[in-house]
């Protein structure tokens, strides 16, 4: 299996540039190309960006923009067609698929638009899951779950399915999942796109209390409102950075 | 690594049977009558095998029966066969090498009467010896000596059915019955041997020296059976192979002229009657054994079934950091438990349909802790083939799509 202690250099894209000069996340002429010949789609066409460790950064942008797709390579969960993508100095780009799973389940958190919690599985079960792939000792397991259910304050609710929680209640679970292993970036895609305004604003808070405890945050959003909470706006457009806003 | 994975996989293995328990119980269904019917038939087939050997060995071990005429039947047309003579059986005793002894015996029907009591028997003319070659024991009284066999006193051993028939409760040592016209002794009696390998009631016979029998019964010299004990260091094979090279000789049977005489070789009738209780056992298990590969396709269906309905928690898993070989491995997992858990409920309903079913058709039970654990190995072991393929494609899934996937 691939070196476990990816952090000690092991990695093919050779040994991390010293990350200290570097952002969190480095981004550099990265594209993405679906499909070949006539049907040859691109969803990014050469995008830069600079993420800094500790920063709230909304992606913005109509559907079709490639924010998704951004997503999805900044999630570690595709790569690149072209293109230099340095995490914590780790040229991901050129990662093998079982070297980025052990990224994400070392560095990163993810919360989804349609929860995505396992089904006749009580919430508990649900936010132990990443540390289960971590090895962790059932007893350790339990205390970080319901600690991480009492972050949310879904404590009470531990041994209900997702199918005995609301909308709400299930984000919130899934929020508990992203953060049981402290990561260092929680990714969440459209995250209210499923809640009516009220359970948004509760997520919105949550997420921004992370934020505030140096949890790097990436966000997918095209409602304003939500993106409103971000220190970091990126807007996409066709593929690529359209502009950025930074607000103190 | 592999361990600290393999121990909460099959916790998640566990829990995911369990939330299905039906459909898991379905599943491994064909398993479990699988397992079932290989253990069941080899068990039952062992007996059966027991039960030969057992009744084999109550014709006598390591003995040789010669008798005139071809097989069993006399078949064919033509002049019957001549009989032995004393000579022949002297000949075989004398001239071939590993014989133990040679008995002679002479046979007749005959109606045993005393006072009022009457019952139809076998009357078996021979010496002495024949107890000691069938390893007969006496209960009451002793065999003929030489002296009774060399004049042919009227003195005989009798059967336990024979005498329960004319004596019931009283003791028959010095009495007399009466066989045909003549009057003889009661000198001893013989233990019950039970039924013989075909049925027969063997201790309805009463037993007269040979010459007795001959002269005052039969009126002829004839022996009808030649009884040989083999020397145990000596191949009965090569033995009956001597004899019959002897008695071709001594009946004047040349080229490619057939016998006119049979030798039945016990422990050669008795290995034949096993091999064929063994082969069809065998048949059996395989035939059962097919069942079994029929359960492994179940399993595969329904773990292919069953990664296409999980294609969204197989994303979750893999979004969430699992790497291929542990979901991989989380699959394949669960098809073994399952088919572990088949092959458990199969032994014990084979171990239920062996226990009840033994005694019904008359062999014994016999546990062979052997088949039991080949069977529940072949059943894991299906769970491992037949879980790879499903479990590979569940690895092999892209957590974009998988995650897309409603």
């Amino acid at each position: 299996m691939v070196a476990e202690s990816l952090a000690s250099a092991a990695a093919p894209g050779g040994a991390p540039v010293d990350a200290s000069a570097l952002p969190l996340i480095r981004l550099r002429g990265i594209t993405k190309t679906f499909g070949s010949g006539e049907g040859e789609f691109h969803a990014l066409r050469g995008v830069d960006l600079d993420i800094d460790a500790g920063s709230f950064v909304a992606v913005m942008g109509p559907s079709g923009s490639g924010k998704s797709t951004m997503m999805n390579i900044l999630g570690c969960l595709d790569t690149p067609t072209a293109g230099e993508f340095l995490f914590k100095g780790f040229h991901v780009e050129q990662l093998s698929r079982d070297e980025r799973a052990l990224l994400r389940r070392r560095y990163l958190g993810f919360v989804f638009q349609g929860f995505n919690l396992l089904a006749r599985t009580n919430a508990l079960e649900n936010v132990e899951l990443p540390l289960l792939y971590r090895g962790e000792k059932p007893r350790m397991r339990r205390e970080a779950a319901m600690s991480a259910l009492e972050q949310v304050g879904l404590a009470n609710w531990w041994d209900h399915t997702p199918a005995e929680l609301s909308g709400g209640q299930q984000q919130r679970v899934a929020i508990a999942r992203a953060i049981v292993t402290s990561p260092e970036v929680l990714l969440a895609d459209e995250p209210t796109g499923n809640l009516d305004s009220a359970r948004s604003v509760e997520i919105m808070q949550l997420l921004s209390g992370f934020s505030a405890r140096g949890i790097t945050i990436l966000m997918v959003t095209h409602e304003p409102d939500m993106a409103a909470y971000a220190r970091t706006v990126v807007h996409f457009r066709d593929g690529i950075v359209d502009r950025t806003e930074r607000r103190s | 690594m592999i361990g600290r994975v393999l121990g909460p996989t099959v916790v998640l293995a566990v829990r995911e049977i369990r939330r299905h328990l039906l459909r898991s119980f379905l599943t491994v269904l064909g398993i479990v009558i699988g397992v079932a019917a290989v253990v069941t038939m080899v068990t039952l087939g062992n007996g059966a095998t027991a039960a030969v050997r057992e009744q084999i060995s109550g014709l006598g071990a390591n003995l040789l029966q010669v008798r005139p005429g071809q097989g069993f039947g006399r078949g064919g047309g033509g002049p019957p066969p001549a009989p032995f003579k004393l000579d022949d059986v002297d000949a075989i005793r004398d001239q071939v090498a590993g014989v133990v002894v040679a008995v002679p015996t002479a046979q007749t029907s005959a109606t045993a009467v005393r006072n009022a009591a009457n019952w139809s028997t076998t009357v078996n003319g021979t010496t002495a010896d024949y107890f000691s070659a069938q390893q007969w024991a006496v209960t009451t009284g002793r065999v003929f000596s030489p002296a009774e066999e060399q004049a042919g006193k009227a003195v005989c051993v009798v059967g336990s059915t024979v005498r329960r028939n004319l004596f019931r409760d009283e003791d028959p040592l010095g009495q007399r019955i009466r066989l045909k016209n003549i009057a003889c002794e009661v000198i001893g009696t013989l233990a019950t041997r039970g039924q013989g390998g075909f049925g027969q009631d063997q201790d309805d016979v009463v037993f007269m020296p040979l010459k007795t029998v001959q002269r005052r019964l039969t009126g002829d010299r004839d022996v009808r059976t030649v009884l040989v004990q083999v020397d145990q260091a000596y191949d009965t094979a090569t033995v009956t192979a001597s004899i019959q090279d002897l008695l071709r000789e001594r009946r004047n049977i040349r080229g490619a002229k057939q016998d006119d005489f049979n030798i039945f070789d016990t422990a050669q009738i008795s290995a034949t009657l096993q091999g064929t209780t063994r082969i069809l056992t065998s048949l059996l298990g395989a035939v059962a054994a097919v069942s079994l590969l029929v359960g492994g396709i179940g399993i595969m269906n329904i773990m292919l079934v069953s990664v296409t309905e999980r294609t969204r928690e197989i994303g979750i898993r893999l979004a969430i950091g699992a790497v291929g070989s542990e979901v991989l491995l989380q699959f394949l997992v669960e098809a073994t438990v399952l088919a572990c858990l088949g092959g458990l409920i199969g032994l014990a309903l084979a171990l239920l349909a062996t226990w009840s079913l033994a005694p019904v058709i008359g062999v014994p039970f016999l546990f062979d802790p052997q088949i039991n654990l080949l069977a529940f190995g072949v059943s894991a072991l299906i769970g491992v083939v037949f879980g790879y393929f499903p479990a590979r494609r569940a690895a092999a899934l892209n957590p974009i799509d998988a995650l897309r996937h409603e």
